[in-house]
């Protein structure tokens, strides 16, 4: 099958054109790619560092950790991360009562239009953030 | 110190003259210490004479009463001084001086000694107001003990105190309305108010708890992103958004341009006060002078600011020609160089009025802009013109084949599309202009938009003693952004050390901000380099759109990999189906796409074109056989496999093996 793709191939000088069709790439890669360090320290990580700390610096949480309600948000947020309780963080409501006590103050920042339930916060997914998506906390 | 040897030199044969092991009666006291044998005797110490009993308790009573007189002196010479510092730093008592507390925190003697004095000293009126504020001062004080002080805050704190025992110590004055509009210290001190500058503010903050993070800018707005500028925002439905700056995106969630409200933002008259620290925006300022030795700048109107930590974000003024430098003006009247927000206003504007807009440049902004206004022509009758001296759209970044196919989708979008022109001379003739091309050709238009690209503002670099880079421009770094100590450099003005690609400048949005972000995260202490790569995309109409990463340029050999495209592969197709609004990456970047709601009829990018049948595909740029860029075609949501294939940096032999990972023929 290979050799199909040699009609399709142009060459323009420097540089060179391939057409393939669906069946061309049916067969798997056989480019190798390095295998990651998942302990690189150069990396960017997620939300959740290797050693298990939150990244406050994660675009995923937009600009919860550093606005005027950041300390509040980081404080509710780790005790939360590191709540052992059985209904996880159900030890946090002093924290997350300030925070939302925080938040209030601007409600600008922080559009109070969902119904966010304090215990769900874990649902801080990695969505496609920062500094183009819209100000709602990344819990939306 | 001294009087308490001299009392024990005294004591001392005394004290030993009563030791158990024995005192003769009727010998000298010296001698008896250390002549006598012990023998046993009584150790109830009965003096034997009176009057030695009477020298005794005189010296003994003597020392106390002089250790007495002693501390309470120096007591009292501790609450004059602590009352003259009350009254000195506390006009009115509402605040919380953040600084003052660091008194306390620095000398713990000074501490315990401020307690006994506001108890003993309460009731006293003049220092009533001072002892309640004491209070609150204490509790501040063992706060700040238990929270974390890092590096950064605690040794802002000497700075402040020194400058409060100055005897202008006008400046700590807390009295609100005599607060300086502009604090004369900063931690975290960020010159230009960009894209860059917000990334880093934004990472200061999350990494140092309570960081004071000041932004000097000279623009009037607050930190705000660039691309809508020449995209979304001229697909607005909006007529009103000239004033909101605002833009739909894909999953039709509205947003501004600019990156956070006022509310979020602290004012610099109370960044060096407030509680948990925040981020202040000083508008309206340059900064003219950097004294790197000193830590400290100046502005423009004469104020100083010293920092610890400083970021140069000062991004780049846009080129201009010479021939339309040279033209009068007249001619640069009605000539826009577009970079800003009051560039895109007065452009959105000028374009309702006039009947012939000339773009010059053809690169990401002249296309994108060609493409905004063209779209604008067929609403109204308005002529859109572009000359470049390259032979088609993107010249520079896309080979040959693919700029020249991109040259006939722009013209599709309406744009009269000139290429391989360069002006000559710009006049200004009847009203309207006329741009005289080399080859002789004439072209007659009302407002001519220039983008031929950016100058990187280092004017900077002579007063801070910094390097700038002859080849790229800018300022040069190394790859943790570092210019000298304290000083580091991110956004369109950074020419950096690139591990895996040697050493360049960038000039696109995402990479404003991952060299931002870096910077606030090396400022903080990371010292991580350059190691995550940025990208950038563009669209140029609803049917092409593309992302790239690494080093674009045309000039390089490159292998393209294509598949028939199909109605799934446009941008919009692409946002729309993955549900945000935005063509995002996995965690990084959101890109926004580009063009607006259309009820455009699918274009003919299903039935291939004569020899044209660049639908989607991949296009890799190769150095010495090593994949350096990489260019998706409108194919989306694939960038990190593109960023891990850069990383690696490994030969390849077969390249269509490598586009095999990108499953371009899947939607």
């Amino acid at each position: 099958m290979k050799w199909l793709n040699f009609v399709f191939i142009l060459s323009l000088g420097k540089d060179k054109i391939i057409f393939v069709t669906k069946e061309d790439h049916e067969t798997p890669s056989s480019a190798e790619l390095i295998a990651d360090d998942p302990n690189d320290p150069y990396e960017d990580h997620g939300l959740i560092l290797p050693n298990g700390d939150i990244n406050w610096n994660c675009p995923c949480l937009g600009g919860m950790a550093s606005g005027p309600c950041g300390e509040q948000f980081k404080s509710a947020f780790s005790c939360f991360h590191y709540s052992k309780e059985e209904v996880k963080g159900s030890d946090c409501i002093e924290e997350f009562r300030t925070m939302q006590e925080c938040m209030q103050r601007f409600p600008e920042l922080y559009p109070q239009e969902e119904d966010e339930d304090p215990q769900s916060k874990d649902a801080v997914t990695p969505s496609s953030d920062t500094l183009l998506t819209d100000q709602q906390p990344a819990a939306s | 110190m001294l009087k308490c040897r001299a009392s024990w030199q005294k004591l001392a044969p005394l004290a030993r003259s009563f030791t158990p092991w024995g005192r003769k009666p009727n010998v000298s006291k010296f001698k008896d210490s250390w002549g006598g044998v012990p023998t046993a005797q009584m150790s109830s110490n009965i003096p034997g004479r009176s009057s030695e009993n009477m020298i005794y308790y005189l010296l003994v009573g003597g020392t106390f009463v002089g250790s007495g007189i002693y501390v309470y002196r120096h007591l009292q010479e501790d609450k004059a001084r602590f009352n003259e510092r009350m009254a000195l730093v506390l006009k009115p008592v509402n605040e919380k001086p953040f600084t003052d507390s660091s008194i306390y925190d620095k000398s713990p003697v000074a501490k315990t000694e401020v307690s006994p004095v506001v108890e003993e000293q309460g009731p006293k009126p003049p220092e009533e107001s001072a002892g309640a504020v004491t209070e609150e001062l204490q509790k501040v004080s063992t706060e700040e003990a238990f929270k974390e002080h890092t590096e950064i805050t605690t040794s802002s704190e000497p700075v402040s105190v020194e400058k409060n025992q100055q005897p202008e110590g006008a400046q700590e004055m807390t009295v609100v309305q005599a607060r300086p509009e502009i604090p004369p210290h900063a931690p975290y001190l960020l010159i230009g108010g960009g894209t860059a500058s917000f990334a880093a503010a934004r990472s200061i903050r999350a990494r140092d708890p309570g960081a004071r993070v000041l932004i000097v800018t000279e623009e009037a707005d607050l930190p705000y992103m660039r691309p809508p500028l020449s995209k979304e925002l001229w697909f607005s439905d909006d007529p009103n958004v000239k004033e909101t700056l605002r833009f739909k995106q894909w999953n039709g969630k509205e947003r501004s341009i600019y990156f956070q409200p006022l509310s979020f933002y602290v004012s610099p008259q109370d960044l060096p006060y407030v509680e948990n620290g925040g981020v202040a925006v000083l508008n309206g300022r340059k900064v003219v002078h950097m004294d790197a030795r000193g830590n400290k700048v100046r502005l423009d109107d004469g104020s100083e600011i010293s920092y610890e930590k400083c970021l140069v974000a000062t991004g780049g003024t846009p080129r201009n020609l010479p021939s339309i430098e040279r033209a009068g003006e007249e001619v640069n009247k009605r000539t826009t160089l577009f970079r800003k927000i009051e560039d895109f206003k007065s452009l959105e504007t000028i374009s309702r009025d006039v009947k012939s807009i000339t773009i010059i440049g053809g690169g990401f902004l002249g296309s994108e802009l060609a493409c905004a206004l063209g779209r604008r022509a067929q609403e109204t009758s308005l002529e859109v013109n572009q000359i470049f001296p390259e032979m088609g759209n993107m010249g520079k970044i896309l080979p040959e084949y693919l700029s020249n196919w991109t040259t006939e989708k722009v013209k599709k979008e309406g744009v009269n599309v000139m290429p391989d022109s360069v002006v000559k001379s710009v006049n200004y003739e009847n009203g309207r202009l006329s741009i005289k091309l080399k080859d002789g050709r004439m072209v007659k238009t009302d407002h001519i938009v220039a983008a031929v690209g950016l100058e990187p503002n280092v004017e900077l670099a002579k007063s801070g003693g910094l390097e700038v880079d002859s080849d790229f421009g800018g300022f040069r770094v190394n790859s943790e952004l570092q210019a000298r100590s304290n000083i580091w450099v991110a956004g369109d003005a950074a020419c950096f050390y690139d591990i895996k690609l040697g050493r360049r400048r960038v000039e696109h949005h995402d990479h404003a901000v991952v060299s931002g972000r870096l910077a606030g995260e090396n400022m903080t202490g990371a010292n991580k380099p350059y190691w995550h790569q940025s990208m950038f995309w563009s669209d140029l109409g609803p049917y092409v759109g593309y992302e790239a990463i690494g080093i674009v340029d045309s000039s390089l050999p490159t292998v393209g990999v294509f598949a028939k495209a199909t109605a799934k592969d446009t941008p919009k197709a692409a946002t729309e189906e993955s549900g945000t609004g935005i063509r995002s990456e996995s965690e990084t970047e959101a890109t926004a796409s580009g063009v607006g709601i259309s009820t455009k009829a699918v274009s003919t990018l299903n039935t291939p074109q004569q020899g044209d049948d660049y639908g989607k595909g991949v296009i890799f740029y190769l150095r010495d056989k090593v994949i350096v860029g990489v260019i998706l075609w409108n194919v989306f949501n694939r960038m990190p496999i593109a960023r891990k294939i850069i990383k690696d940096g490994e030969e390849h032999a077969d390249l269509n093996e490598v586009a095999k990972l990108f499953n371009i023929h899947d939607d």
